[in-house]
């Protein structure tokens, strides 16, 4: 019997995790997503089913505790907001490097620096094109509902288990802080220490008669280095091969082409309804997976298209894997952004659109 | 079918509850729901509002140009929220504390005296709950019923001995409207 209910984005990735059979979480509270850690706390999973919910004491503290769960082959994640996910980017970065499976959450506020705490996109940049230092990528989910928040949690841990590689959920304000219906999935239980080492013949799971697992990203060997690099490399292709998801709305004979993710998109469907009524046969284009992006996806429906508008709570972010993907270079690809916190209407996205693109 | 609305005042006053009580009906009777609040330090004495957007089929977009029916309980609110009226649709306030009554003359326009109303009552934290009802007297977004099932089962048991005082508000609510 599936289980129907209302509840906040930041509800629904706590209740999410917990079902998925999650062994720990590690967050210090930040608005727009507090109700992440507080959702844990009233849920008491410790005591069903036996899930750890610590309240660290910084956002560093916090993810250097899921560095150390996911080297032990645990099911760990951590979630924040703009400002505390960039000073979780030195431990992000060791996870990558390690080749760890986690889960990240950024519920993203106005930025730069400490901002506003209302909504935005502007986090697209460290999240997709990496925000630690090296050679890595985060798998990154856009969710743009409260079903997605929920479904993201469990497809983020398997991919990250899959590819051994962190996942982050990217979510916007509004997206955390809206309640929608929800069906939530059956409680899975927590993995057994037997399913662990099974499941994870890597991790640091005690003294073993077996050869010893040292988790590190510490290699001073520059040659073996390399070798590390190329084999993260190589998970990436597998990624990008197999991994890029989006949603396309009505793209196969449209006359314009919008761009957006996450909370924005659903905007923009909005916008397309009125652009409708005017006789204007505009598509959309969800990237949900934002890396690795779905260039092909945006070059297929560009083909027939006479512009693109790329909207996004940013000052243009998304917008140059847009223009990656489209060969054509007198394509117009135009760009709609609201800055630090403000969410645009959909009038303003369909004035923007106007001239912009249709009476330009 | 579906009724955008938003319900405008100060923190406090109980609009994001009313809105979630009237999400959660939608919910009951299987509709497809949105509930997007403002949130911040508006909920600690400044303004609040709540877009709560019931509906048969997919909800798009939870931002919104105007509204079907806009609920405001104070000045702040009504001065800006009175333009996203849609045409024909119906603006709701409460008189208490407004000295410059709404002017738009393409839509409706209902005054009632919900503050009023809570002294008659005895009962000032029954204020969104006769809002409530007035605002289902004029648009039956949801049924009574479907209001009452949704406040068990939001509320904890040991409150459930105060539905039927609720029930009385909701009730009072529509008989505001004449």
């Amino acid at each position: 019997m599936e289980e129907v209910r209302l509840m906040k984005g930041n509800e629904a990735l706590a209740l999410a995790a917990i079902r998925y059979g999650c062994d720990g979480y590690f967050g210090y509270p930040i608005t727009p997503q507090s109700e992440v850690l507080e959702t844990l706390e009233q849920q008491m999973p410790w005591e069903t089913t036996g899930m750890v919910v610590l309240q660290a004491e910084s956002e560093v503290a916090a993810i250097n505790m899921v560095y150390a769960g996911a080297a032990c082959g645990k099911c760990v994640f951590t979630s924040s907001s703009s400002p505390g996910i960039s000073l979780m980017q030195e431990g992000i970065s060791y996870i990558a490097a390690s080749e760890l499976p986690a889960l990240i959450i950024n519920v993203m506020r106005g930025g730069p620096g400490l901002g506003t705490i209302h909504p935005s996109q502007a986090d697209y940049f460290q999240a997709t094109k990496g925000g630690g230092h090296g050679d890595y990528h985060l798998i990154t989910l856009a969710p743009s509902s409260v079903q997605e928040m929920c479904d993201f949690v469990a497809l983020g841990w398997d991919l990250a288990f899959k590819y051994r590689t962190p996942a982050i959920i990217l979510a916007d304000g509004i997206v955390g802080q809206m309640m929608e219906k929800v069906v939530l999935p059956p409680q899975r239980p927590r993995r057994t220490d037997e399913e662990v080492k099974k499941q994870c013949p890597w991790a640091a799971t005690g003294k073993s008669n077996g050869k010893k697992h040292i988790v590190t990203s510490l290699e001073l060997d520059s040659e073996k280095m390399e070798v590390n690099n190329e084999r993260f490399q190589r998970t990436y292709r597998e990624i990008e091969k197999y991994e890029k998801r989006y949603e396309a709305i009505d793209t196969e004979d449209c006359d314009y082409l919008i761009v957006a993710f996450g909370t924005v998109a659903r905007i923009c469907q909005k916008t397309v309804e009125m652009a409708n009524e005017h006789g204007a046969k505009i598509g959309i284009i969800r990237p949900i997976t934002l890396w690795p992006f779905p260039y092909e996806a945006i070059a297929e429906a560009a083909k027939h298209t006479k512009g693109i508008l790329v909207v996004e709570l940013n000052a243009g972010q998304m917008i140059e894997d847009v223009r990656l993907a489209v060969s054509d270079k007198n394509m117009p690809i135009k760009h709609y952004g609201r800055l630090g916190g403000i969410v645009p209407t959909p009038d303003e996205i369909l004035d923007a659109l106007t001239n912009e693109l249709i009476n330009d | 079918m579906k009724t955008e609305i938003i319900i405008a005042g100060f923190g406090g006053q109980g609009v994001l509850s009313m809105g979630k009580i009237l999400a959660y009906s939608g919910l009951m009777e299987d509709k497809e729901v949105t509930w997007m609040p403002s949130y911040g330090p508006e909920q600690r004495g400044g303004t609040a509002n709540v877009t709560v957007i019931l509906s048969d089929e997919r909800i798009s977009s939870p931002i919104l140009n105007s509204y079907d029916m806009v609920v405001v309980l104070n000045q702040q609110s009504l001065d800006k929220f009175q333009s996203k009226v849609k045409p024909g649709g119906i603006l709701i306030y409460d008189n208490y504390g407004i000295h410059t009554p709404p002017t738009r003359t393409d839509i409706k326009v209902y005054c009632i005296e919900a503050m009023n109303a809570t002294f008659e009552l005895g009962n000032n934290k029954a204020f969104n709950m006769i809002v409530l009802g007035a605002m289902l007297k004029l648009n039956s977004i949801v049924t009574i019923e479907s209001v009452v099932k949704a406040l068990k089962k939001t509320l904890p048991e040991r409150h459930h001995h105060m539905i039927p005082m609720n029930e009385e508000a909701l009730r009072k609510g529509m008989s505001l409207i004449k």
